[in-house]
Order: structure tokens, then C-alpha cells, then sequence
């Protein structure tokens, strides 16, 4: 039999289409970003089986697209992204994922590596003391009874009334932190149990803490906007998201949408496809539980930043002013947006999903924050542990071919498991540390998991997304500190 | 014979559990998933929790109840080293789980589990074989 790899038809250096003739049933083609050196290494077949089956969903737009960090997920691949028109098309929760909102924000310093460095293992040790960290972290704030649907409705904004960070920060964060369209009774009360005590925790899996070093300004003049200004300049880097509450309201609606399906006869290769037509009840119940997990994920990206500026302050004696402790940009990379796009030369609503991928605005965008409008949207790209990050901006070509849509990392390419069978933590950790990098962990052998190996290299991934044109790379950085949750 | 065997899958972890009859590979199946969370040598029968579900089918009863023992774990912090499927047809469970809360002195957390998912989820009666994939 042929595999669907077998089936890729290139389009050009960095794009490849599935044919919707590979599967019976998909209503369009698949369209992966990748380069021959990806295909070559072998992108999964599972992976790309995903693609084909996300291109099933009713009212599908255009195409069932990956980025190139694409890896197999479940329902729909990480790094999948696909739009649908809000008359006959559908949501899917699994389009979306477990971790609703997960995201990443990024923090600029005055301060440069030099002045850092020899303070970097009690920075470290701080911030590790003040970001609670690890599988069930617990306990940082302390919500009132029903607080949490305010931290559901307002988000960031309710961060910030709490005190956690200022009303600047909340215009530099997508949504302004706070999703319109969040209504926190359709959260059920187990999704609020668990998210009640973790508001304000990192959490585990992949999620860090990073302090970074510039080390590669590629566009100096977009860079500046963004009060990115030398290589050596101290940044700091937040990955996490809704923690249970977002995990426990995709579990509630996955079960919905089963049942939404089965009354409108719609039949998918994948039960974790699971959706439902976007005029429906339903749907509409999954939407705005989802924007109250987005909130919390915002609200919670928005405490963690106040305790690693206030551990700076202490460690570094230079407080916020001094400091330059500025909210670059907060980005959501698992997210379903209601937005406006040209399809068929036609401006519509339609509805995106980013699973595993950032959106990717282009200058002059309306959703822009204005001090950005003439730059693009800046798209914060974590690579894993050991590696570089990426920090690139947003492109008319992704409002064209990806709905406003890029990358979100450096993409798994091992299974825990196999990389646990020849790696173990404690080599991780030794790894890191002589190459300058202070390590603080919760669990050693979750360290294993996470190490460079297990993934691709991420400056891989935005070389393609560079080259393909569907976003531009404005700079590189490293980390000389990491907070693994 | 094998209660269970972890599947090997890129960002996540699946399992197939096994048993004499489908109740028991219910239970392995949750012992399997604990078994991702912690070494479960080193938990204790402490506590018990009663869980029982109502379901529209049988791959939809397995998907709930798993879910909700890591609501379980998440929300109580309870590590279940074993749970014993008392009843079980195509719509209904009720299961009786031992095992403790975490104590951070004796049990090392390896891995939060977020949610199982439905994506490849088998429940297979003629083999006593039930088959999941969390995410991670």
C-alpha cells in the first residue's frame, strides 16, 4: 500500500499538497510546509494521515494545512491548522487541544548578559521559588469563592486588577488577554475544581521558564520597535497554558460534540475529531468555554511574568523602570479564532483553528496593538530546551495561504520513551549546564524528555516558515537559565 | 500475563490493557495510566474512592472513567495503585480504587497526564482488550 507519503505532490521548495483524491471523503487537499531535507529525514505518516483526515470536517476552507514543526498529535496533527465558514462549517474541540491557550510571552530587559550572569543561579533559584512548578502545582494565588469566574471573563485584565503586572501589559498580549465572547457558566464546575488552585503555576510536560541572551538581530529596524536592541540584551521567555481547567473543558466537550455527530450523521475517520456545526447551540457553548480557558491561560501567563519581574528586582536590585522588564507580545498557539479572511476573493468570517500553530498578522492588521501596526504581529517561537528560540513577525503572504497562521516551536520528533532509552536526566542536566545554561527542575527524569534530541531543530522549522514567506525572522536568542516545569 | 503495555507515541503516551475479562482490563487500563504518573511500588492502599459512570457506549464509558480518575489525581492528588471493576456492561461502571494522596517525601511525579483522549481508543470485549492514548 501506499502511504500517504507516497502521495505528497511538491508544489515548490517549501510547500506540499496531499491530494484530496488520497482519501475518499476529504473536501479539500492537504498543503504541508516543509523543505526536502524534512522529507527526506521522513515526516511521519501518522502525522500526515492527520492532515488527510482533518480535511474531512465539514465546511473546510481552502486546505487542510500543517506547519512545519508538524508532528502526530491526536484528531488533528500539532502544527495543523484549517478554517471553516461559519454558515456550514464546524468547530472541533480536538482542533484546538487538551491545552487550551497554550502559549508563550516574551519579556525584554535593559540588562545585558554580563550583568547577569554572575547573579544567574540565585535569578534562577528565585524565580524557581516563586513560579510554582510541576505535574499539580498548586497554591500561588488564592482565588474567593466564585473569583474564578472573574479570571474567566476578564483574564489578564483580572490579573492585573489582583496586581500582578500593569495595564500597559495588556496591550501587548493577543486579545489584550481578555477574548471577547467568554461566558464562565458553560465551564462545568469539575473544570473550575481543577483550575481554581493552579491559577498562577507552570505546570508540567513542556511548559518552561526561560532566561534568554539575544544572540542574532537579523532585522535591526523591526527588532527596535519591539525594544530588541543589541545581541547580549537579557529576555525572558514564558511557555504554559490553562492548566487543567483548559484540559478538563476539551474533555467536556469532546464528549458533547460525540453526541452532536451522531444526531447530524456526521461521520469522521477520527472520533477525536469530534465537532459540530458552528450555528449550532453547542458549538457556540465549546466557544465560549473555550475563550473563559484562553482568559485563564492569559491570566495565568500574566501572574507567573509579575513574579519573575519581582524576582528580578530582588536578585538584580534593578526594579521594573530601571529594569526594562517590558511584555513584548503574548502569543496563543491552541486556539480557535473567529476572523476576518479573504477566501475565494471574498472577505468572510470564518472560524480558525491553530492547533500547535501562532497566528501571523501582517502590518497594518486591525488586531494589531499600534505600536506594532507598522511591523506586523511579533510570533514567539520556543525551540526546546538546549536550543535557540525564535522571535519573527507576521506576513501578508500568511493572511493569503494560512489564515494568518505560522509555526509554534521546534516540533517533537521522539517519543518520550525512545528518547528515555538512551538519555537519562541527570546527562540532560550535565549537558545543559556545561554549556552555561542553569538548570531548575521539579522532576530529573522529566528532564530526559524534554532534551534537544527529542526534537527538531527549530531553526529548521522557521527556515521554512522564513523561506516560504508566511512569516519573517527578526531574531535569534539562547538561554543561559531554564525553569522545566 | 501482561496487564498492560504502554504504546510509544510522538508527543504523547498510549496503552493496551489486557485481562481475564473486560472489567479487569478496565482496571488495568487505569493502573496503566498511574503507572505514567508515578512508580506505583512505592504507593499505598490507603485511601478508596467509589467511581461509578453512565455512559452511551462502551468506548464513551472508558473514555469518562478515565477521565475522571485523572480529575481524581488532579483535583485530590490521588495516586490509585489499583482499582477493582465491580460492574460493568456497555453503558455502566462502577469501580472501587485504592491507593493514597501524594506525599512529596515518597512519590516522584514523572509525568502529568492532561486528559485521555479518543484518538485510536479501542475497546475490544471478544479480547478483553481495551486501548487509549493520553495526552501528555
Amino acid at each position: 500500500m501506499v502511504g500517504v507519503s507516497g502521495m505528497l505532490e511538491k508544489v515548490d521548495d517549501y510547500r506540499w499538497r496531499i491530494p484530496s483524491s488520497f482519501k475518499d471523503g476529504m473536501r479539500v487537499p492537504g498543503l504541508i510546509y516543509a523543505d526536502e531535507n524534512m522529507l527526506s529525514h521522513g515526516l511521519e505518516e501518522h502525522a500526515l494521515e492527520q492532515v488527510a483526515n482533518v480535511a474531512f470536517l465539514p465546511g473546510i476552507l481552502k486546505y487542510s494545512l500543517a506547519m512545519p514543526d508538524i508532528h502526530w498529535g491526536y484528531g488533528f496533527p500539532i502544527g495543523g491548522v484549517a478554517a471553516f465558514g461559519m454558515d456550514n462549517g464546524v468547530v472541533s474541540p480536538g482542533g484546538v487541544g487538551f491545552d487550551i491557550n497554550c502559549g508563550v510571552r516574551l519579556l525584554r530587559t535593559n540588562l545585558s548578559e554580563e550583568e547577569v550572569r554572575p547573579k544567574i543561579e540565585k535569578l534562577m533559584d528565585k524565580i524557581y521559588y516563586s513560579v510554582p512548578s510541576g505535574v499539580g502545582s498548586k497554591g500561588a494565588v488564592k482565588l474567593a469563592k466564585d473569583e474564578i469566574d472573574e479570571v474567566l471573563a476578564e483574564g489578564s485584565l483580572w490579573a492585573v486588577k489582583r496586581g500582578f503586572g500593569k495595564h500597559q501589559d495588556l496591550q501587548t498580549t493577543e486579545e489584550k488577554g481578555q477574548i471577547a465572547g467568554a461566558n464562565p457558566a458553560k465551564v462545568s464546575q469539575t473544570a473550575k475544581t481543577r483550575g481554581t488552585p493552579e491559577i498562577g503555576t507552570l505546570g508540567s510536560g513542556n511548559h518552561f521558564l526561560e532566561v534568554a541572551v539575544v544572540d542574532e538581530i537579523r532585522e535591526p529596524e523591526i527588532a527596535a520597535v519591539m525594544g530588541i536592541n543589541m545581541t547580549g540584551q537579557v529576555m525572558l521567555l514564558i511557555h504554559c497554558g490553562s492548566r487543567g481547567l483548559g484540559h478538563q473543558v476539551a474533555t467536556d466537550y469532546v464528549k458533547i460534540m460525540g453526541e452532536v455527530m451522531a444526531r447530524n450523521n456526521i461521520n469522521l475517520p477520527d472520533r477525536q475529531l469530534a465537532c459540530a456545526p458552528l450555528a449550532s447551540q453547542e458549538a457556540k457553548d465549546y466557544l465560549a468555554a473555550m475563550r473563559c480557558a484562553a482568559n485563564y491561560a492569559w491570566a495565568n501567563r500574566q501572574c507567573i511574568m509579575h513574579w519573575v519581574r519581582d524576582s528580578f528586582c530582588s536578585v538584580l536590585g534593578k526594579c521594573e523602570e530601571e529594569a526594562g522588564l517590558e511584555l513584548v507580545y503574548d502569543v496563543s498557539h491552541n486556539i480557535a479564532k473567529v476572523e476576518e479572511h479573504v477566501v475565494d476573493g471574498r472577505k468572510q468570517t470564518v472560524c480558525v483553528h491553530r492547533k500547535g500553530a501562532t497566528r501571523a498578522f501582517p502590518p497594518g492588521h486591525p488586531d494589531l496593538p499600534r505600536q506594532y501596526s507598522a511591523i506586523g504581529q511579533p510570533i514567539l517561537i520556543p525551540g526546546d530546551m538546549g536550543r535557540v528560540s525564535y522571535v519573527l513577525v507576521g506576513t501578508e503572504l500568511a493572511m493569503h495561504e494560512t489564515f494568518g497562521s505560522t509555526c509554534h516551536g521546534a516540533g517533537r520528533l521522539q517519543s518520550r520513551a525512545a528518547v528515555k532509552k538512551h538519555l537519562r536526566g541527570q546527562q540532560v542536566l550535565y549537558e545543559l549546564q556545561s554549556r552555561g545554561i542553569t538548570v531548575r527542575a521539579g522532576s530529573i527524569s522529566g528532564l530526559a524528555e524534554e532534551a534537544s534530541e527529542a526534537y527538531k531543530d527549530v531553526s529548521e522549522v522557521v527556515k521554512v516558515c522564513h523561506n516560504s514567506g508566511i512569516s519573517r525572522i527578526v531574531a535569534r536568542t539562547r538561554p543561559i537559565g531554564v525553569v522545566k516545569g | 500475563m501482561k496487564k498492560y503495555q504502554l504504546i510509544e507515541h510522538t508527543a504523547d503516551i498510549g496503552l493496551v490493557a489486557y485481562g481475564q475479562d473486560l472489567a479487569q482490563a478496565f482496571g488495568n487500563a487505569a493502573q496503566g495510566l498511574f503507572s505514567i504518573i508515578t512508580d506505583l511500588r512505592k504507593v499505598k492502599k490507603i485511601d478508596s474512592k467509589t467511581v461509578e459512570i453512565r455512559e452511551k457506549s462502551p468506548e464513551d464509558l472508558l473514555f469518562a472513567w478515565l477521565n475522571h480518575l485523572i480529575f481524581l489525581f488532579d483535583a485530590e492528588q490521588l495516586l490509585l495503585k489499583q482499582c477493582d471493576v465491580k460492574e460493568l456492561d456497555a453503558y455502566h461502571i462502577k469501580s472501587i480504587c485504592h491507593g493514597e494522596k501524594v506525599d512529596p517525601s515518597r512519590h516522584e511525579i514523572k509525568l502529568g497526564v492532561k486528559a485521555a483522549t479518543y484518538h485510536m481508543l479501542k475497546v475490544d470485549p471478544e479480547n478483553n482488550r481495551v486501548q487509549v492514548i493520553f495526552d501528555i
